[in-house]
């Protein structure tokens, strides 16, 4: 909403302020203010002049040769450029010495060897909004109406001594889409009184009975709460005066003609839509408020044919739509140049109507703005005989007797009971019964009290339907007194301990742990590219990518169900700006769901996603780069497991989609439940790298739900050990493919609690093994809690172990 | 009998002082200071003497062996210290080459700012509260006073998945969740960080997908007042002591009163710069009383305690305090980006 100060002052007092002190009053008090615009943008000099001779430039194809009067001691001659300038027309005429927006000054010119004494303006050239004005007049100089004086000041002619607000309304402060309610806010900043318009007692009225002349009848009553139209006879459609025309400028709605701009006038005034129809272009001189018939169809007035639908709400006469019901008029009876008697509609819709509607139609007006955040009903009437007493005034009409209207829902009173100490109590003010009596004064709110002024009853106005409890009049108690004015206080109940939960700990602990090993954190978007997933689907089986309805774009359609592909995203960003080495982590939901389409909410699973590539170990000058390995990043699972005390994981060989089928384990994780898979660990398949762009790359994927289960902040202490260790080492030749981790299992279990510790310290393939074998060296150390180990005992042990190396696997004990 | 020790030392001392190594060194102790050294020798030859002499040759020879001995030592110490620092020398590296860093990773600005925030409220007697990034239109807008149709609708577009379930638009349906859950305890002290979603183009100040932080407290009495200064100590906390802020009246539908809070301007300190708009202030809360409609859905008697909401985009309170100039950067994870976010 644009509110012109000048415009408003009428209405009330701004109490000295102007636009910028005004507009900080209001955003402090609840409507903000976006911007303050001063209309004058800058003229200086410009007078109403009168084109006495227009006749061509003798050098010049383009240019006219004018002779203006300026009511100055003599007649000015200006070279004009401008193909709509004729004698005879009113215009605005910057004089020699004249400023113009942008700082232009006006200076005496010889114009291709004619002199021109000033320059006949445009509206851009004035600084006017020209996209508000019709089309010849954008493009030529602005023609002035006939009547406006001569050598008067544009300034006072436009009101360009003006300043527009423009509020950035809430949706709950519809009743600022006004003037009105605009000064009735003003008012209860200001705590002076409200002038409003007197319709009622100024209109005459004719004595025809305008119910003889037309009907009204409501057919939904639900969708039309009230209808009110008046018959306005004798109408001469021209244009508006010059200040109802600048007012609807500042307001940014176009004048048309005397009649439209009085219907808008009218609605920026009292927030009420108005419409005019041509009464004799209504079928049966009836109006009948009904849902659109199947197959109906109106041409609005912006000349687009519209299909109706029978849900929409329609005004029709006895035969056909006539206007969509709060959004727009209808084409057919719209007020011509030729109308002589209108019909004046005055409504109040149902604001979900009017919305469906306007939505379905994709077709927004003022009107439907208005009404989609309800319309106040008390000013349906008002507003009626302002415009009819408008229309009187300035189009000549005669207006007939009385009010032709259908109430399907008489407007409801609202009264509120509050006391000044629930006030207090919701605030933590220490407000008095006399304070608060005045805040309801200023807003112009009826009240009644008792004479302690602690409880009151308040009558809500209308015009507020925001206000339904007692909390929205603590609201209005608040902002008045100013939010500024509300104590500071820490809540005074009982105590509570702030903490983090377990899961929220073991999350923080993982990721600290990761950023001190060195890898970065990355965030990435949850809504991710199909065709990305579809190459790395995460872990999880038999779930759909669930997608949007409506997405925005493909890359931005499907919810994640790996975090891998959005790590990729962001490996390949880096590496086309020459970063090589990346290590990155994220960790966040993936979205899981079992339905093609969802009826319930997905399972959101709380993942870590691990990226790596390049160097484990970059170059230094001291030697060259270690390039990451399978092993690197299943050290970063082991450790990260150490750290969260989980002891019980196992690595098994798998081939799951996007992973190198050589390079990959599944990491089981031993729950209550048994055990099971909580990760993947591996390369990624090569030719998932070569389709993405990447070298080779290496990823850990982890659920965390099971890993906050199984880890354990419980340190379990023991002594340190008070006799020596022995250590011994084996080497011993395997089949190939036979797994260490297997071997290492076997060693434990034979190795039995003498075992303390268990570690390989060499694997080695080459001819001295034999073809297909491997050689692997443990290096095992035993040790007793209680006293010295002998010789002999070791030795049993390292027997037992071989011996059950060579049942498990046909190893072969290496002679060193 | 003793000029001949007298010149014994003489030559012995000359030979200790030009011996350049150890080696040399011991044989000159061999020299003079072994059994068939000169002294051992004087000493044996004794005996040939006047036993009135004895003493005196004696003691003179003893004193010539020591004061070589002396000297060899003295000598060794030396040489001692001239190979140790040889040795040194030849260690010396130039220590001005550059070390191997110990790699650190840096943490995502935007959960550096989310532990900073826990941080504060946790220090506050607050819990962290968490759910689901996918929403019913329940939780999302109807538990929090915002029926379907309602106007309020019009400011958050949503990525809807069906006519029921949608992407969050806020972190408040946590608020909702909460309190269901809590089945009317008090008090309720939470804060809920998350990730939200609408339906806006990616651009410098628009992300379709962004982060918020939601707080609720609900108790016996909680008052306005408590709101605005619970809200002061979280400011003070994250942008230090001498923040300010100030509470402009807005409208959210699951809040009566509403604010909207800003504080002082970061960059400027309230003196008003490009940043604020020379306003002094930067918008970075919006919060209010719980409405009691919303309390009632969610099973608290609004009769009975009152609480109040708020919350914040992390992005934006990140931008504030970093000077971060474009949103997509969080999103984007360029490291250069992210590594600068690797300080304490
Ligand atoms: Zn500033």
């Amino acid at each position: 909403m644009k509110v012109s100060c000048r415009w408003l002052k009428e209405y009330v007092d701004l109490g000295g302020m102007n636009g910028q002190e005004l507009a900080e009053k209001l955003t402090l008090s609840g409507i903000e203010v976006d911007a303050v615009e001063k209309r004058n943008q800058g003229v200086d000099g410009v007078v109403v002049g009168k084109v006495l001779e227009c006749v061509q430039h003798p050098n010049a194809d383009r240019l006219r040769l004018c002779q203006v009067d300026v009511a100055g001691p003599e007649t000015l001659q200006i070279v004009c450029g401008a193909s709509n300038v004729a004698a005879g027309q009113k215009v605005p005429v910057a004089l020699v010495g004249a400023t113009l927006p942008g700082n232009v000054k006006i200076k005496k010119a010889k114009l291709r060897g004619v002199e021109s004494n000033g320059m006949i303006c445009s509206a851009k050239e004035l600084g006017l909004n020209d996209r508000l004005l019709p089309k010849e007049l954008q493009e030529g100089i602005l023609v002035l109406p006939e009547d406006t004086p001569l050598g008067a000041s544009i300034i006072d002619v436009l009101d360009l001594d003006d300043e527009v607000l423009e509020l950035d309304l809430t949706p709950n402060r519809s009743d600022c889409l006004s003037m009105i309610g605009t000064a009735y806010e003003v008012a209860a900043i200001t705590g002076t009184a409200v002038r409003l318009p007197e319709p009622e007692a100024e209109l005459e009225e004719t004595d025809e009975e305008a119910a003889s002349l037309a009907s009204v009848r409501i057919e939904d009553r639900e969708l039309c709460r009230h209808y009110a139209a008046r018959i306005v006879k004798n109408v001469k459609v021209g244009p508006s005066p010059q200040w109802m025309q600048n007012r609807l400028i500042a307001a940014g709605i176009r004048p048309i003609n005397n009649i439209v701009d009085i219907t808008n006038y009218v609605m920026l005034e009292y927030g009420q839509p108005m419409h005019a129809f041509d009464y004799d272009k209504l079928a049966g001189h009836s109006i009948i408020v009904r849902k659109a018939r199947a197959g109906e169809t109106i041409v609005t007035l912006d000349d687009v044919e519209r299909k109706l639908d029978e849900e929409m709400l329609v005004i029709a006469d006895a035969e056909k739509p006539v206007a969509v019901a709060g959004v727009m008029g209808g084409a057919l009876t719209q007020v011509t140049d030729e109308t002589k008697t209108v019909l004046l509609e005055s409504a109040n819709f149902s604001g979900i109507s009017v919305r469906l509607t306007s939505k379905k139609l994709g077709l927004r007006s003022e009107s439907s703005l208005r009404f989609e955040k309800e319309a106040d009903p008390g000013a349906v009437i008002p507003a009626l005989n302002r415009a009819a007493k408008l229309l009187s005034d300035y189009a000549g009409g005669t207006v007939a007797k009385g009010i032709i209207e259908d109430v399907a829902v008489e407007p409801e009173r609202k009264q509120i009971r509050i006391s000044v100490n629930r006030i207090n109590a919701y605030l933590g003010t220490s407000l008095t019964g006399e304070q608060v009596a005045q805040i309801f004064e200023r807003l112009q709110f009826a009240y009644t009290t008792g004479t302690d002024k602690n409880e009151f009853v308040v009558d809500v106005p209308t015009r507020r339907g925001d206000i339904a409890r007692d909390v929205d009049l603590i609201e209005e108690v608040a902002r008045l007194y100013g939010y500024d004015s509300i104590p500071t206080t820490l809540p005074a109940g009982e105590t509570t301990a702030g903490h983090l939960n377990k899961n929220q700990k073991v999350r923080r602990a993982i990721r600290h742990w990761l950023l001190g090993r060195g890898i970065h954190e990355a965030m990435t978007y949850s809504l991710v590219d199909p065709r990305h997933l579809a190459l790395f689907p995460g872990m999880y089986e038999g779930v759909h990518p669930i997608r949007l309805a409506m997405p925005m774009s493909e890359e931005h359609s499907v919810l994640r169900t790996s975090l891998v592909p959005g790590l990729i995203d962001v490996a390949l960003y880096n590496r086309n700006r020459n970063e090589e080495n990346i290590a990155i982590f994220e960790i966040g939901h993936v979205f899981l769901s079992q339905q093609e389409k969802l009826d319930t909410l997905p399972q959101e699973k709380m993942m870590l996603a691990l990226l790596w590539s390049g160097a484990a170990h970059p170059a230094h000058w001291s030697g060259k780069e270690k390039p990451v390995d399978f092993y690197d990043v299943k050290g970063i699972a082991e450790a990260l497991f150490h750290y969260l005390g989980i002891t019980e994981v196992t690595y098994r060989p798998a081939q799951p989609q996007g992973f190198h089928p050589g390079r990959t384990a599944e990491i089981v994780l031993q729950t209550e439940d048994g055990p099971y898979v909580a990760g993947r660990v591996g390369q990624l398949h090569p030719e998932l790298q070569q389709e993405r762009d990447l070298g080779e790359t290496y990823v850990l994927e982890l659920e965390l739900e099971p890993i906050y289960e199984l880890a354990t902040f419980h340190i379990d202490y023991e002594a340190l050990p008070r006799f020596p260790a022995v250590t011994r080492d084996i080497a011993v030749v395997v089949p190939g493919p036979t797994p260490v981790g297997d071997m290492m299992k076997e060693i434990v279990r034979a190795g039995g609690d003498l075992l303390e510790s268990v570690d390989v310290f060499d694997v080695y393939t080459g001819e001295n093994v034999g073809a297909g074998n491997k050689s692997v060296a443990f290096s095992l150390v035993y040790r007793h809690k209680e006293r010295t180990l002998t010789d002999e005992e070791v030795a049993e042990r390292q027997d037992a172990i071989v011996a059950a190396l060579e049942r498990s696997f046909g190893a072969e004990l290496r002679k060193a | 009998m003793i000029e001949k020790l007298q010149s014994l030392k003489e030559e012995a001392l000359a030979e200790v002082q030009a011996a350049n190594d150890i080696k040399a060194l011991n044989d000159v102790r061999v020299k003079y200071l072994g059994k068939k050294g000169p002294i051992t020798e004087v000493l044996r030859g004794m005996g040939s003497l006047p036993p009135e002499e004895r003493p005196a040759v004696g003691q003179a020879a003893n004193e010539v062996r020591a004061q070589i001995a002396g000297a060899i030592e003295e000598k060794q110490r030396e040489l001692n210290r001239r190979e140790r620092e040889r040795q040194l020398a030849e260690e010396t590296i130039d220590v001005t080459l550059p070390g191997r860093i110990a790699a650190r990773g840096a943490m995502h600005p935007l959960n550096k700012t989310i532990e900073e925030i826990e941080t504060i409220f946790i220090g506050m007697g607050f819990t962290i509260a968490e759910g689901p990034e996918v929403e019913t239109d329940y939780y999302n807008f109807e538990a929090l006073n915002i029926p379907k149709n309602h106007p309020a609708r019009d400011m958050q577009d949503s990525f809807y998945i069906t006519d029921d379930i949608l992407m969050r638009t806020h972190t408040s349906p946590v608020q909702a969740r909460t309190m269901e859950k809590r089945k009317g305890q008090l008090p309720v002290k939470v804060i809920c960080p998350g990730k939200v979603y609408r339906r806006d183009d990616d651009d410098a100040t628009h992300s379709h997908m962004f982060t918020q932080i939601e707080g609720l407290v609900i108790d016996r009495g909680i008052r306005m007042s408590d709101l605005k200064g619970t809200l002061l100590q979280f400011v003070r906390g994250m942008f230090g002591e001498q923040t300010q802020i100030r509470l402009r009246p807005s409208f959210f539908p699951f809040t009566e009163p509403s604010a909207e809070v800003d504080v002082t301007c970061v960059i400027c300190n309230g003196g008003g710069c490009r940043v604020c708009k020379h306003t002094g202030w930067l918008e970075i809360l919006g919060s209010g009383m719980v409405h009691p409609r919303v309390l009632e859905m969610s099973g608290y008697d609004p009769n009975e305690c009152t609480g109040f909401a708020f919350g914040m985009g992390v992005e934006r309170v990140a931008m504030l305090k970093y000077g971060i100039e474009d949103i997509r950067h969080f999103y984007t994870n360029d490291l250069r980006f992210v590594r600068q976010f690797l300080h304490l």
